[in-house]
């Protein structure tokens, strides 16, 4: 990273650090729920971007760490939050795995309708059986907190603790897919990306590789999935949907897939345009799509293609 | 399970499949000629089923929804593949994802305008409305043998257009071989057109005559997408004989699945997937290179 680059990062870090104690209750609220969607959409794009694959079941994994929340907290006390977060992850991994270990035997669309089915299947499943109240959800009563000894020291009943916290893990996402993106690791997934027969040939297991970043992706999107529970202290079929995978969707194209950071600024561009919409008329659905159209139609390589080509890169970079 | 319950419910398997068919093979149509994966396919599923109650409910007349929907949604295919799908034409699965998405978003909105968010029902023709006895006790509704009919007749047409037509030659040449046809100077622009109108009207042409057995509501079109993806992973993108044994294999699977395992009934279609993904990943009848 450049002098520059840095400066700027450690300013932007600065800022989003002070921001609750600036900003009234809901704001601080609001962008915790920036940054939970935005770590679902760095996660969606470390096999979007980096590994060629329009993965359609990602809510899923994401809503299924919730229902582990949902259904492991205790119904008249705070869960434990070492104990229940390191379970939805793990919950979500294994489904990122299993599903991952049967839709990577397809490529290209097939994989984009074989995800999206799958996906459906744990939307389904907890739809139509009466696991943690079928169609209509479940309440999370109270938010997890952090004891050691019987004393506090996380509550992320206070907006501004909770909001701290997913910032922690948020900035904890940035960095592992940073190093995993400039790992051998990263490099030979995108290496199978850009040409799959070669990468072949020059010995790389492409499939456990593809196989390992899906697990992993599935495993953050579990992460961002758990604090979306917590913070909305509710869950429904709704939240595995796969219009959930589509909004994470237009978030990366958004941003851009080549930076890791890059689906967060579209998840702040996503959100903050919801969030304006919805001010503004009642079928913002409608301007929403419209506006999704316009920007594919328009600007193929999202946001990040416009700043390139506002700011050309250096080549010492 | 004795023989007339098993018969009613392999024929509710065929009459199932019979109308994942419709929507699937237009899916796999645009996919294969056209190289365009579209989201979208389901909502037109559901404005049709919504534009039927509409019209039955203004005219009277169940079949002048039938003809009604089918001539609005043909146009409307022309329209849309002029106005968007062109664009999507050589631009990565993403892009068309999402545009597609997009398109799903607007249209599940311009529903909400024009018709609310209420749930409806349709009612069948006057005289389609009684049952076929079976024996004592068991009896077959006459409309959803009615639908079976219809739709094996649309099926037969699908078939001898492609087989057999100037048309279906340039569909089945373009399926194969999309560059080698453009290069061989095929209109493509024009066929592009007719095929993704076909399909719309396809997916729309299902929604109208489920409309009458299944209530019409807003989520019926994300439900019937997800089926008829599973439809064409089975059969293979781009086959519609692949279409139709993977309809009725859903068919079977969903009906029987019901009645033999109750609990996992919700989940039987997904194991029939994950079963043929392991056995052919590309589908019962699909080429090697998508």
């Amino acid at each position: 990273m450049r002098l520059g680059v840095r400066a700027i990062v450690c300013l932007l870090l600065l800022g989003a650090i002070v921001l609750p104690l600036s900003v009234p209750t809901y704001y601080t609220q609001f962008s915790t729920k920036v940054l939970i969607l935005g770590i679902l959409a760095m996660a969606l794009n470390l096999v979007v971007g980096f590994g060629g694959l329009v993965s359609m079941c990602h809510g899923a994994f994401f809503g299924l760490a919730g229902y582990v929340l949902a259904l492991s907290a205790p119904k008249y006390e705070p869960a434990a939050l070492w104990l229940t977060l390191p379970l939805a992850v793990a919950a979500a991994a294994a489904a990122a795995l299993l599903i991952g270990a049967l839709s990577l035997r397809t490529r290209g669309v097939y994989f984009i309708m074989v995800t999206l089915a799958f996906g459906e299947m744990l939307f389904y499943l907890f739809h139509d059986t009466n696991i943690a109240g079928g169609s209509d959800g479940t309440f999370i009563n109270l938010k997890p907190e952090l004891a050691l000894f019987g004393a506090t020291i996380l509550d992320l009943e206070k907006a501004r603790v909770f909001y701290w916290v997913v910032l922690a893990f948020a900035v904890l996402t940035l960095v592992l897919l940073y190093v995993l993106t400039r790992a051998p690791f990263g490099r030979a997934l995108a290496a199978a990306r850009d040409n799959e027969r070669r990468a072949r040939s020059l010995g790389f297991p492409i499939y456990r590789l593809r196989l390992t970043a899906f697990t992993i992706s599935g495993a953050l999107a579990g992460l961002a999935g758990y604090f979306a529970a917590a913070q909305f202290g509710y869950v429904a079929p709704q939240m595995l949907g796969w219009h959930q995978s589509a909004i994470a969707l237009v978030m990366v194209v958004l941003g851009g897939q080549s930076g890791v950071a890059a689906p967060l600024i579209g998840a702040v561009i996503v959100m903050g345009l919801e969030e304006w919409l919805k001010g503004v008329t009642e079928h913002w659905k409608l301007a929403e799509g419209l506006i999704i159209i316009a920007i594919v139609l328009a600007f193929p390589g999202g946001v990040q293609s416009l700043i390139d080509r506002v700011i050309p890169e250096r080549s010492d970079g | 399970m004795d023989l007339a319950t098993f018969a009613v419910q392999l024929l509710n398997g065929v009459q199932y499949g019979l109308v994942l068919f419709l929507v699937a093979s237009g899916l796999t149509l645009v996919f294969g000629i056209l190289g365009v994966i579209n989201l979208a396919h389901g909502a037109f599923y559901m404005l049709g089923a919504y534009v039927a109650y509409w019209i039955t409910l203004k005219t009277g007349s169940f079949f002048a929804a039938l003809a009604g929907g089918v001539v609005i949604a043909f146009i409307a295919g022309l329209a849309l593949e002029r106005a968007f799908i062109k664009r999507l034409y050589g631009r990565d699965h993403l892009s068309q994802v999402l545009l597609s998405y997009g398109l799903i978003l607007v249209l599940d909105e311009i529903r909400h305008i024009l018709f609310g968010k209420d749930v409806h029902s349709v009612a069948a023709p006057q005289f389609l409305q009684g049952s076929f006895r079976l024996t004592e006790v068991l009896s077959y509704p006459n409309y959803r043998l009615a639908i079976c009919v219809f739709c094996l007749a649309v099926a037969a047409a699908i078939f001898f257009v492609i087989r057999k037509t100037r048309i279906g030659m340039i569909v089945r040449a373009g399926a194969e071989n999309r560059d080698m046809t453009r290069a061989l100077g095929i209109r493509s622009d024009l066929v592009n057109r007719l095929v993704f109108a076909t399909g719309i009207m396809l997916a729309a042409l299902a929604g109208i005559v489920v409309a009458p057995i299944s209530t019409v509501y807003p989520g019926m079109g994300d439900q019937m997408l997800i089926l008829s993806f599973v439809v064409v992973v089975l059969g293979g993108i781009g086959s519609v004989t692949g279409a139709a044994i993977g309809a009725l294999l859903i068919g079977f699977a969903d009906t029987f699945g019901q009645v033999l395992f109750p609990a996992a009934a919700s989940i039987s279609i997904y194991l029939v997937m994950a079963v043929v993904l392991l056995w052919r990943p590309h589908g019962i009848l699909g080429a090697r290179d998508v």
